[in-house]
């Protein structure tokens, strides 16, 4: 009897991480069009992203700390977003493009654009 | 070999420590001590008053953000008065201050304006180094060097002499590199080679920087990249003192001849390396702000003498 409730509650994360993980898959589908990198727990989210050639890529800072987004080869460069400042490039070239936050280098992005 | 510590032995009572983690919230009070800068906070009351009494104090405050208004303090500006009020309340007045970056939140003349009058209104002289925060103007840092960047080099870099003490202000949080810490780069330690040549091995060293000079926690960007070559153009001096901000919290650890320290900030406080999912600004219960800022992580250690160092190297 005290068992059968510790193993439901063992179960249910799984099941919620299931069903996040789902809908996580989910998204880039819905959000092909407008695809975005979030910017929260000092993180670009996702970190690595694939688009189309043409693709504009939108970046939102989630954080309460300002952050921007640079261009390893310096193809661009954000102004600091402060919390809910966005920041739009459109990738017209393929390639691999690495990019880091220009205040906290650590973290770091890479966005891929394919033709 | 003098170590900052040898100046309390008779040990830190409960009371006169939690005097002194009352105090860490506004700022830290730095005395010159037989020729070694100490933290008031090291010393026992009696001592602390003779040092008062004939060697002369500064004053670090450091990241006060103005212009945060998030929720780990909407009322970024109002702290910062309430640490300047502290200050000028002081029986003893500092010499001067230091403020070691992250003086505004985004850069905005509003913000810097906002930070010169209350600072500036207690009427010390004031040195400042800028951090991250302070360089992110349309100009990438023409707001700072056209407020506090006059007698300076470089993104605003310098020395001074005081009371035979060397002060050397260093910038690290300009061209910072891809999966990096902290930058001086090469023309900075070009200067802080050749500003050393004319500097006695027996002058007491005081450097001040934004970031920490020390690896207190890489993963978060806790650190500065070629820390270590400034530190080696300082091996030949006996008394060298690093003072830092960034990481809202203190820190200290001592290495051979050099101290390090990090100062709280008067805005919010950050998490403990490694402790929350991110450094962002940690939001506590409304009405604990203070005395969080106030007690949260200076510890003295029982039977120890020193501040407790949280060792950040996690190799």
């Amino acid at each position: 009897m005290i068992r059968f409730p510790s193993r439901l509650l063992v179960v249910s994360p799984v099941a919620f991480g299931l069903a996040a993980i789902l809908t996580m898959i989910s998204m880039p589908l819905n959000a092909a069009d407008q695809p975005m990198v979030k910017i929260e727990n000092f993180a670009f989210t996702p970190a690595v992203l694939t688009v189309k050639q043409g693709t504009a890529v939108t970046f939102e800072n989630d954080d309460d700390i300002p952050h921007l987004a640079v261009a390893n080869d310096g193809s661009f460069r954000s102004k600091a977003l402060d919390t809910g400042d966005t920041y739009a490039f459109t990738f017209n070239k393929v390639g691999d493009y690495a990019y880091f936050c220009g205040l906290h280098p650590h973290m770091q992005g890479r966005i891929t654009v394919a033709p | 070999m003098t170590h900052h510590h040898d100046n309390q032995a008779d040990g830190i009572s409960r009371r006169h420590a939690l005097e002194c983690m009352i105090w860490a919230g506004t700022g830290v009070l730095w005395t010159i001590s037989a020729g070694v800068p100490v933290s008031l906070s090291l010393l026992g009351a009696a001592q602390a008053a003779e040092a008062l009494a004939t060697g002369f104090t500064f004053l670090q405050i450091s990241d006060s953000h103005i212009g945060f208004d998030k929720a780990a303090n909407p009322h970024a500006i109002d702290t910062l008065k309430e640490a300047m009020g502290k200050i000028q309340a002081l029986p003893q007045k500092p010499a001067f201050m230091i403020h070691t970056g992250d003086i505004t939140h985004l850069s905005k003349a509003a913000q810097f304006d906002n930070a010169a009058q209350i600072i500036g209104g207690a009427g010390f002289d004031v040195h400042y180094v800028p951090g991250e925060h302070d360089l992110i103007d349309d100009g990438n840092g023409q707001a700072y060097l056209d407020r506090y960047g006059k007698g300076t080099k470089g993104a605003g870099w310098y020395s001074f002499d005081q009371n035979g003490v060397h002060f050397i202000g260093l910038v690290n949080v300009v061209n910072l590199k891809a999966g990096g810490l902290g930058n001086l780069g090469a023309d900075q330690l070009a200067w802080l080679a050749d500003d050393l040549k004319a500097v006695t091995a027996s002058t007491p060293i005081v450097v001040f920087a934004h970031i920490p000079l020390w690896a207190v926690y890489p993963e978060w960007g806790w650190g500065t990249d070629d820390a270590a070559q400034a530190l080696a153009l300082l091996k030949r001096f006996g008394s060298v003192t690093v003072l830092n901000g960034h990481i809202h919290q203190i820190m200290q650890k001592v290495e051979g001849n050099v101290t390090f320290h990090t100062a709280r900030s008067t805005a919010f406080p950050q998490p403990a390396p490694g402790t929350a999912a991110s450094p962002g600004p940690m939001t506590v219960p409304a009405g604990q702000l203070r005395s969080l800022l106030g007690t949260s992580s200076v510890t003295v250690k029982q039977g120890g003498q020193d501040l407790a160092i949280i060792d950040s190297t996690l190799a």
